[in-house]
């Protein structure tokens, strides 16, 4: 409140630190001395004020930084209390109301990583937050303002498939005013859902699921679909994507720019060749019997279906989820139009999630569906009208009629998942699905920021899933591209020009090719939209000119000795 | 009862694992000796060799690096 309020550049001798220290109700202050920590900050180097709350990120707690700012006219602000991880950016805003630069802010983790682990060793533990404030504080006394990364967005998405979880992202997206590109490799949309009769025993016909999908999405004017197309080329990152679509028979490539990316292409029922004398006519999979189901030819009196043909074996290990269920189905769908025949189940397993499905296996027992189990090393036995397989809770061998056996094969990632993986950098599984960011927080993200999975492509999914995954990357596109523009965080990696000689040591060592090369000025330089912050290339560097900003080595070493 | 040796650690904890993991020891409450005092890095790559150098140096008994 004094004419020191007054922008002037701060110079060591001008840092005036602000340490709060939270008791968190007693998550803290039950387990260490927090008076004790704050009278120790209070006589920190550097630090002006400092101040003991019951909780520091309540409303409460957020005004007493705010005043403090504005009173003892800090410029710098510790809060020792819980991870940055967690609450970093909400002391920062705090920060930044206040008129102080959110950068010029250190947190020190003294419930996490201290009175939650020590609960019983007060003194320690009061010993060691000391400790981490002073290391905090030392470090604070150091940091330097930063200006948060700007950059422009295209606001408009390509769409990688064309099936259930891409139709239904694109038509979101389209619907919320996004202007959507769709590339289909096939000549038709609606991907697995066009060989698929009806969605439930009573259920929709799959045909006009699709073409509802289908017009909704053409109705758009806003959304531009390209069929027996694949996307060849891509360069760019998020916000600003460059694609390069080639169009079967078609000389001239598509260019287009976008934003954002969403893969949604997919998977195949697998073929089981070679396996329980499959053989397409008496022995034939889910997808051919849905064919059959579709053209109404399906007229076999004893039925016996196969589940786990080709899955959880030595070549595909997992458990493709949905053919339970795709078994039941079709299983009710045939003894309900003949319930003269007989449908055998062979199972390892019965994965029948969520309540809905779990009714329809019921129902399915309660109709006179047999269900039997089969034990993986010694599986059922197909001849020709006739399948023998042991049953392990009888001890015995069983041989049971059949004219028709269908094998439920997994769903298989497609062929060139792990070439597209490659060409857009996200990762894929050991069974080459791709794989998201995070299972429970970023479901529906890559690890890339800007592109995005949905649907079967991921995991096997039911039309119900891939249509909520579509959906819910619709919303998470929308988050980045109804922004005007794309901000980002300032700590990233800089690289002074004036002592980089252009060794290209950082260029290998960052994960993220953020780092090109400069011929003309002989120096290499960091896209920061690209750059994640790790720091890899500064201590790589050995002339130091790479540096990771809020990471920087007078930064760090500061925190060091103040251990 | 003579009192025992207490060593000084130092860990470098990569913001993403490490750091991570040092948060969810507290959540989950799992109790250890409150002899370490961690420094968080967004990535242990971030580590220069002289760092630890620096550690030791500024009294540390010994060093951690997780990432």
């Amino acid at each position: 409140m004094s004419e020191k309020m007054d922008k002037k550049k701060v110079t060591p001798e001008d840092i005036r630190i602000g340490v709060y220290i939270c008791d968190c109700g007693t998550n803290i202050a039950g387990h260490i001395d927090c008076s004790a920590v704050t009278s120790y900050a209070a006589k920190l180097p550097n630090v002006v004020y400092a101040k003991e709350n019951l909780y520091t990120c309540s409303e409460s707690g957020i005004a007493e930084i705010i005043n403090g700012i504005k009173e003892h006219n800090l410029n710098r602000v510790v809060v020792a209390s819980c991870s940055p991880r967690t609450h970093q950016p909400l002391f920062q805003s705090s920060c930044s109301q206040a008129g102080m630069n959110p950068y010029l802010f250190e947190m020190a983790n003294i419930r996490d990583q201290c009175s939650w682990v020590h609960m019983q060793q007060r003194e320690g533990g009061t010993e060691k937050a000391k400790d981490l404030v002073r290391m905090a504080a030392a470090k604070a006394a150091f940091l330097e303002p930063q200006k948060d990364i700007e950059a422009s967005l295209v606001a408009r998405t390509l769409v990688i498939g064309g099936g259930v979880a891409g139709l239904s992202a694109a038509e979101g997206l389209a619907g919320m005013g996004i202007e959507v590109i769709l590339i289909e490799q096939e000549s038709e949309l609606g991907g697995l859902l066009r060989q698929i009769d009806t969605l439930g025993p009573e259920g929709d016909k799959a045909s006009e699921r699709v073409s509802g999908l289908i017009g909704a999405l053409t109705a758009r004017p806003n959304a531009t679909i390209y069929t027996d197309s694949k996307m060849e080329e891509i360069s760019g990152y998020i916000g600003n994507y460059d694609v390069t679509i080639r169009q079967e028979g078609k000389d001239q490539a598509i260019k287009e720019k976008v934003g954002c990316i969403v893969v949604a292409t997919g998977a195949l029922p697998l073929r089981p060749e070679g396996l329980f004398g499959y053989n397409g006519t008496n022995v034939i999979t889910q997808i051919e019997l849905e064919q059959r189901l579709k053209d109404k030819t399906c007229d076999a009196k004893d039925v016996v279906m196969i589940q786990c043909a080709g899955a959880r074996s030595k070549e595909w290990q997992y458990c493709s989820r949905i053919c339970c269920m795709i078994a039941v189905k079709n299983a009710l769908i045939i003894k309900k139009q003949n319930p003269e025949a007989n449908v055998h189940i062979l199972y390892r397993d019965m994965q029948m999630y969520g309540t809905e499905k779990e009714k329809m296996l019921w129902e399915a027992r309660g109709i006179g569906i047999r269900f039997d189990i089969y034990s993986a090393d010694d599986p059922p036995d197909v001849k020709d009208g006739q399948v023998r397989f042991y049953q392990p809770l009888m001890g015995q061998t069983r041989e049971i009629p059949s004219d028709l056996v269908v094998l439920s094969t997994p769903m298989v990632p497609r062929e060139d998942a792990p070439e597209l993986s490659q060409m857009m950098r996200v990762s894929i599984d050991q069974n080459n699905f791709f794989m998201e960011a995070h299972a429970k927080l970023r479901p529906l993200d890559f690890a890339t920021d800007g592109i995005f999975v949905a649907g079967s492509a991921r995991y096997p999914a039911t039309v119900e899933e891939a249509r909520s995954q579509g959906l819910g990357v619709a919303s998470r596109v929308a988050t980045i591209l109804f922004k005007d523009k794309l901000v980002t965080s300032a700590i990233v990696a800089e690289i002074n020009p004036e002592t980089c000689v252009g060794c290209l040591g950082c260029q290998q060592m960052c994960p993220y090719e953020a780092i090109t090369y400069n011929p003309e000025l002989n120096v290499c330089e960091v896209n920061t939209i690209l750059c994640k912050g790790c720091g890899c290339c500064a201590s790589t560097c050995p002339s130091h000119s790479a540096q990771l900003r809020g990471f920087k080595p007078q930064q760090l070493l500061r925190q060091i000795r103040a251990v | 009862m003579s009192e025992g040796f207490e060593p000084k650690i130092v860990a470098f904890a990569c913001n993403w694992c490490a750091y991570s993991a040092a948060d969810l020891a507290g959540v989950s409450r799992f109790q250890y000796p409150p002899n370490m005092r961690i420094i968080r890095v967004m990535c242990s790559g971030r580590v220069n060799p002289n760092f630890i150098l620096k550690a030791f140096e500024s009294g540390a008994d010994g060093v951690l690096v997780a990432g």
